[in-house]
């Protein structure tokens, strides 16, 4: 009986469109669901900063190298406002990095492919970030405090990252033959994994029901993806670029784009760890996680000293 | 160190001033083991644009914050002395700059 009153003013919040506060009562299944969403975000954030990684040493001019170690930089700081948010949910730092060494928590599979050719940090700036962006506009008004105002900071932040990304491959646009054709092979590869991230269609979506319900998600799986579509097509067309999708037609009736049928079956083998990097990705973050192991310890040793010599 | 386990260091709450003469606000968290690296992780997470003048940093453990369920008691009856509002009291016609 008092948890049903409890529930009562849980959903009352929420159907008021107000916000859920950590110290608030919550249905475990709120929880949980916030903890497994926030933490897949969060490792998303940190995994992504690999791909791009990858090519700091290798931009092609200090301006090019000074904007991508900045936006890796913020990349970084958006998984640790993330880490955070998740873990006013009660669960502490190191069991969300355990979780994703263990393979429990899952991060966006947009990170299991390659960035092969500069031009991929142009795509992935401009599609995958553009993608993200759509997806954290909408998040802005989810239902957990902590969470929102966590994207609200992320948001301010990630339209560099996209312009940064459509401004290398206008550019390459602009370039010789070879530019413009590694900018096309970059957009074709990087188009579809970027409509996947916005996950399975509304109708095979598992956790959607009650994401929706409790008003954590604020739109549809399918009704992101369109939006995404739409304000993509033409930034693709303004330069150059082929959207590599031969059943793409704009429909006047309804004022979206339609789109052909995504490979749902690449999507679930590249969850499934048979992405071409999954297994770089990961080995990567755990040495790392374990490399960092004595500076971690040093510190907390040195912490630990200070404090003794502070109480004599 | 082989006694010290290893952790990802204790929480941090940070607190932002956006320019002088205005109130700190809660910006978000970070783990440091001392003050000092748990400053420059505060600083180095949540100020990398023109963020503020200002931080203050405090351990998440010395925060002591309100419970949900005593909302009632503490707020509810800020509601029914009205008379600690200026609109409550009636001026003399013509009283000017009161």
């Amino acid at each position: 009986m008092e948890n049903e009153t409890k529930l009562k003013h849980f959903e009352s919040l929420i159907d008021a469109d107000s916000n859920i506060e950590p110290r608030d009562w919550m249905p475990e299944d709120y929880r949980k669901h916030l903890v497994r969403q926030i933490s897949q975000h969060a490792h998303s954030e940190v995994i992504g900063m690999q791909p791009e990684g990858n090519w700091i040493s290798r931009a092609p001019s200090l301006r090019a190298k000074k904007i991508l170690l900045a936006k890796i930089q913020d990349e970084g700081g958006h998984g640790l406002y993330l880490y955070s948010a998740a873990e006013t949910l009660g669960i502490s730092r190191d069991e969300l990095i355990e979780q994703l060494h263990s393979g429990k928590a899952k991060y966006s599979s947009i990170f299991n492919y390659p960035a092969l050719t500069w031009a991929d940090i142009g795509a992935i700036g401009w599609l995958v970030d553009g993608a993200a962006i759509v997806n954290q506009v909408s998040l802005q008004r989810t239902s957990y405090g902590p969470y929102a105002r966590a994207m609200v900071r992320i948001c301010k932040e990630e339209s560099f990252h996209q312009r940064q990304g459509y401004e290398i491959m206008a550019h390459m646009m602009q370039g010789t033959p070879e530019q413009q054709e590694m900018a096309q092979d970059a957009m074709n590869r990087w188009w579809w994994p970027a409509l996947m991230m916005f996950g399975p269609h509304d109708t095979n979506s598992p956790h959607s029901g009650n994401a929706i319900k409790w008003k954590i998600k604020r739109a549809s799986n399918d009704i992101l993806r369109q939006k995404f579509i739409d304000k993509t097509v033409q930034q693709a067309e303004l330069i150059g670029l082929t959207v590599p999708d031969k059943d793409l037609k704009w429909n006047e009736e309804t004022k979206h784009y339609e789109h052909g049928e995504i490979n749902w079956e690449e999507f679930q083998s590249v969850i499934n760890g048979n992405g071409p990097c999954n297994k770089q990705r990961m080995e990567n973050h755990i040495k790392a996680h374990h490399e960092g192991e004595w500076v971690r310890k040093a510190a907390t040793a040195y912490a630990l000293k200070q404090n003794q010599s502070v109480k004599q | 160190m082989e006694n010290i386990q290893d952790s990802q260091w204790p929480l941090w709450e940070v607190f932002i001033q956006s320019q002088p003469g205005t109130p700190y606000k809660h910006a978000g968290s970070v783990h440091g083991p001392d003050k000092s690296i748990a400053m420059q992780n505060a600083r180095d997470t949540y100020f990398r644009r023109n963020e503020g003048t200002s931080i203050w940093i405090v351990p998440s453990n010395a925060i002591v914050a309100s419970d949900p369920n005593d909302s009632d008691m503490l707020f509810d009856p800020s509601n029914d002395k009205a008379y600690r509002h200026p609109t409550f009291y009636t001026m003399p016609e013509g009283a000017l700059n009161i």
